[in-house]
């Protein structure tokens, strides 16, 4: 297994190197000039040639990776074009924000999921499970985007329960050494500040979380369905089991694995998917300021949060294989 | 006693919706001391006169709020005294004279002095600030100081020197306090000497701002304004319907009025400084005079603004606002479309032989941005031009702008809040400028004089007579100023001001 572990590092550093080079070439070929985004209105030639020096953009493109590279290996990725402030310091500070709201995302999609296909088995061929499957297939036809304008006109404005827009109360002052305001809140004994995050947060990882609670609930059901049918189920219900107890005592034991590993994996798009939410919401997170930097060419906040949702999805899959080893002991020798 | 498992379940549903119904109401009421905005941008950076944000008209609102401008600017756009009270020329416009405020206090308390204005000229004019428009501030230099009195020498005479006082860059910076904690400390703690202090920022997020008490102009109405940046529109709207904000702007025409006759809420609209153009490139077809007046009669603006703006617009046909130094109501291009045939007949054009070309727009970037273009292609079908859409981000018009390859035509907007004509039809139209796609030399000839005229009164006719050239050449179509949307609760009253800036300090409990 340590072999392996070292395998799957090298790899990673290997992909992480292609990301960077595709995103760092990607960048610089597509439309939009930064330097022509900021010129002011009488500019002349030198100054233009002045501001492309400055921003380094006058080299050819495999030079100024190289010397983007070295930098970055020192843990210099520049200095944002739009904001002024250096890259890893804006990206940390924003990325917790990120990870708590796909975390909480997930956390609602697998209990949701969890829950329907649980439900759907154990009342398979009733109306219940039609009504599940219903429900299934109208979360995954509607985006995340959809459900997130759905959810503001449902609990924002038609029955204004939660905050439409932002993390957290803007009267609130949090003095949190963390980013993760979710986390810190609880340690800190704060459940005003927790209450606040939730209220802001639960939207959007709502919208979040619906498709892949869909498609979690989908796969356990199938999963729970066959096991069912499976020897062991039967011989729990010889000896006088409960539908209910054979279903969460034995069947969920081996159903759940597969879609553990769904849902690690899922995990990623949920950090991906976070993008648009993040803007509908104007959550202060890593895909709100992306876009920004997207908007604006902003070529150094580009190239850095594209490799920091990089190694998350790396890392992130990594654990998933890892995890998965762990809870299918038949996996750990393989 | 046994708990059982269905016990549980309820006790856990109920637990749920107790949890649910005891969340605090998402209202926030501006009941006097407290406003919420709505705002429809992000704000990357806190200094104003420096980098990308410093030349981005969206987000001075937020900087006018913080910081003062040398010379302040009424709704109107007319010009006032600020942190410098008097200011002019010597006699020969070697020399410029400025006599700065007293009593006035920076937001740590330390006295504003004319030391601070000098110092924010000079570092503005240096190269390695960064300040965009360094190109105006490096035309004054060795600035002395004596009390509240400033002279400097004029290195090359700017007739729009003390409008940009007023405009893109024109903020004093605090000398010692900057010199003190540097450009990152000032990014993280900025202050200034406006009606507002910085309290709390949370990048992407918000700004808390908190009156300034002792503001010079007056403390502002509302002892704290929380300004939401919420880019989407859709979001925006939410806001304001559901209680959360109290003011928002730029919000589809459509669900303006709709707003605006609910209950509680209230709509205004203000031509502002910025206007809908088609920048013409002078190639192709383009070089042809006959088709550039020909597409010019073409379009029927008022109709445009009517159908797809609900009426919010003012047709145009120069790039001058009735608000602008230059305006001149007697320059009018008007719908004509039976004068359009007769022009590309000339040519040897008709609707069944059309002339074609490429016209440029982005989408979704200003109001109803391609449907204006699309209807635009329309009215041209009918007196035979015959164009194709293309459309693009705004970031790649600005790339194919700065290397003079746009397309024949290409839509766009162009902001001016000073209103003065060097600033719109100056840098959009003199071909040298990376601003500007056409390039002919009779324009390039007619304009250049006019950068360094002396006599005010000489300038002002001198670039009215160039927008009466272009009209009648046909080197740009300028379409519609644009009418901003405000919508806000009844118990706020708001004042627009017509750079299109939404001022917090403007606004009072009604």
């Amino acid at each position: 297994m340590g072999r392996n572990l070292l395998i799957r590092l090298g790899s990673t550093v290997v992909t992480l190197f292609g990301v960077a080079l595709i995103v760092f070439i990607l960048v610089r070929v597509v439309p939009g000039n930064p330097i022509a985004m900021m010129l002011p209105p009488g500019a002349s030639d030198a100054d233009i040639a002045l501001l492309t020096a400055h921003y380094g953009l006058d080299k050819p493109i495999m030079t100024q990776f190289w010397i983007w590279l070295g930098r970055a290996l020192q843990g210099d990725f520049g200095t944002s074009i739009s904001l002024r402030q250096d890259v890893m310091g804006l990206i940390f500070g924003r990325l917790p924000a990120t990870l708590e709201l796909a975390t909480l995302a997930l956390v609602i999609a697998v209990a949701l999921g969890g829950s329907l296909a649980v439900i759907a088995a154990r009342y398979r061929g009733t109306a219940a499970e039609t009504g599940i499957d219903l429900f299934n297939g109208a979360s995954l036809a509607m985006p995340d985007f959809l459900w997130g304008l759905t959810l503001i006109l449902l609990l924002g404005v038609a029955f204004p329960v939660f905050a439409i827009s932002g993390r957290v109360s803007p009267t609130l002052d949090l003095n949190f050494v963390s980013g993760f305001y979710l986390i810190e809140s609880i340690l800190r004994l704060r459940f005003d500040i927790f209450l606040d995050l939730m209220r802001h947060m639960l939207m959007p990882a709502l919208a979040l979380a619906l498709p892949l609670a869909a498609v979690i609930a989908q796969l356990l059901k199938t999963s729970l369905k066959e096991a069912m049918q499976q020897d062991y189920v039967m011989l729990a219900r010889t000896k006088g089991f409960s539908e209910t107890r054979v279903l969460l005592s034995e069947a969920l034991r081996n159903a759940v694995i597969p879609t553990l590993t769904l849902a690690g994996v899922q995990f990623t798009f949920l950090i991906g998917g976070t993008v648009i939410v993040e803007r509908l919401f104007s959550y202060e997170g890593l895909g709100n300021m992306a876009i920004d930097a997207v908007i604006n060419r902003d070529l150094p906040l580009i190239q850095g949060i594209v490799l920091v949702f990089a190694a998350l999805f790396v890392i992130i899959n990594l654990l998933v294989d890892l995890s998965y080893a762990l809870l299918n002991p038949r996996l750990r020798h393989g | 006693m046994t708990t059982s498992r269905r016990d549980l379940l309820k006790f856990g549903a109920f637990g749920g919706a107790a949890f649910f119904a005891g969340l605090p109401a998402t209202t926030v009421s501006a009941q006097g001391s407290e406003l919420t905005i709505a705002y429809n941008v992000n704000l990357p950076s806190w200094d104003p006169t420096v980098g990308p944000s410093a030349v981005n008209p969206t987000i001075q609102a937020i900087y006018q709020s913080v910081f003062d401008m040398y010379i302040a600017q009424n709704p109107d756009l007319s010009f006032a005294p600020g942190l410098v009270t008097k200011w002019g020329w010597n006699d020969d416009k070697t020399q410029i004279m400025m006599e700065v405020r007293d009593g006035v206090t920076w937001h740590d308390g330390s006295p504003f002095t004319a030391d601070d204005v000098a110092w924010s000229l000079e570092r503005a004019g240096k190269p390695e600030t960064g300040n965009p428009i360094q190109f105006v501030w490096s035309k004054i230099g060795n600035f002395k100081v004596d009390g509240n009195k400033i002279t400097a020498d004029v290195k090359e005479f700017e007739p729009v020197l003390f409008k940009w006082m007023s405009f893109l860059t024109g903020y004093v910076l605090p000398k010692a306090y900057y010199e003190k904690v540097g450009a990152e400390g000032f990014e993280k703690a900025p202050i200034g000497t406006g009606p507002y202090m910085m309290e709390k920022f949370e990048r992407n997020a918000f700004v808390r701002l908190k009156a300034n008490p002792n503001y010079w102009g007056g403390k502002p109405k509302f002892d704290t304004v929380i300004i939401k940046f919420v880019p989407d529109a859709s979001s925006r709207v939410a806001e304001i319907e559901s209680g959360s904000s109290q003011v928002t702007l730029e919000i589809p025409y459509d669900e303006f009025d709709r707003l605006k006759a609910k209950d509680g809420l209230a709509g205004i609209t203000t031509p502002i400084s910025d206007i809908g153009m088609i920048f013409l490139n002078d190639v192709d077809v383009m070089l042809d005079k006959n088709v550039r007046l020909a597409a010019h009669h073409a379009i029927d603006k008022k109709l445009i603004i009517d159908r797809l703006l609900n009426g919010y617009g003012i047709p145009i046909d120069t790039l001058e606002t009735p608000q602008y130094a230059a305006y001149d109501a007697s320059i009018k291009v008007g719908f004509d479309p039976e004068k359009a045939k007769q022009l590309l007949a000339a040519s040897g054009f008709s609707p069944d032989k059309p002339v074609k070309f490429k016209i440029q727009t982005t989408k979704g970037f200003k109001p109803k941005d391609y449907e204006m273009i699309q209807a635009i292609v329309g009215m041209w079908r009918k007196v035979g031009i015959e164009a194709e859409i293309e459309i693009y981000e705004i970031a790649k018009h600005y790339e194919l702008r700065a290397a003079d390859t746009l397309a024949p035509a290409a839509f766009y907007n162009w902001g001016n809040a000073i209103g003065d004509p060097t600033t719109s039809t100056g840098f959009a139209m003199f071909g040298p400028s990376p601003h500007s796609v056409w390039d002919s030399k009779d324009l390039i000839d007619k304009i250049i004089p006019l950068w360094g005229e002396k006599d005010e009164t000489k300038r002002i006719e001198g670039w009215k007579a160039v927008d009466k050239y272009i009209a009648e050449e046909g080197y740009v179509i300028p379409l519609l100023q644009y009418v901003q949307p405000i919508v806000h609760v009844k118990t706020v009253k708001v004042t627009p001001h017509v750079s299109g800036a939404l001022l917090p300090a403007l606004m009072s409990p009604a």
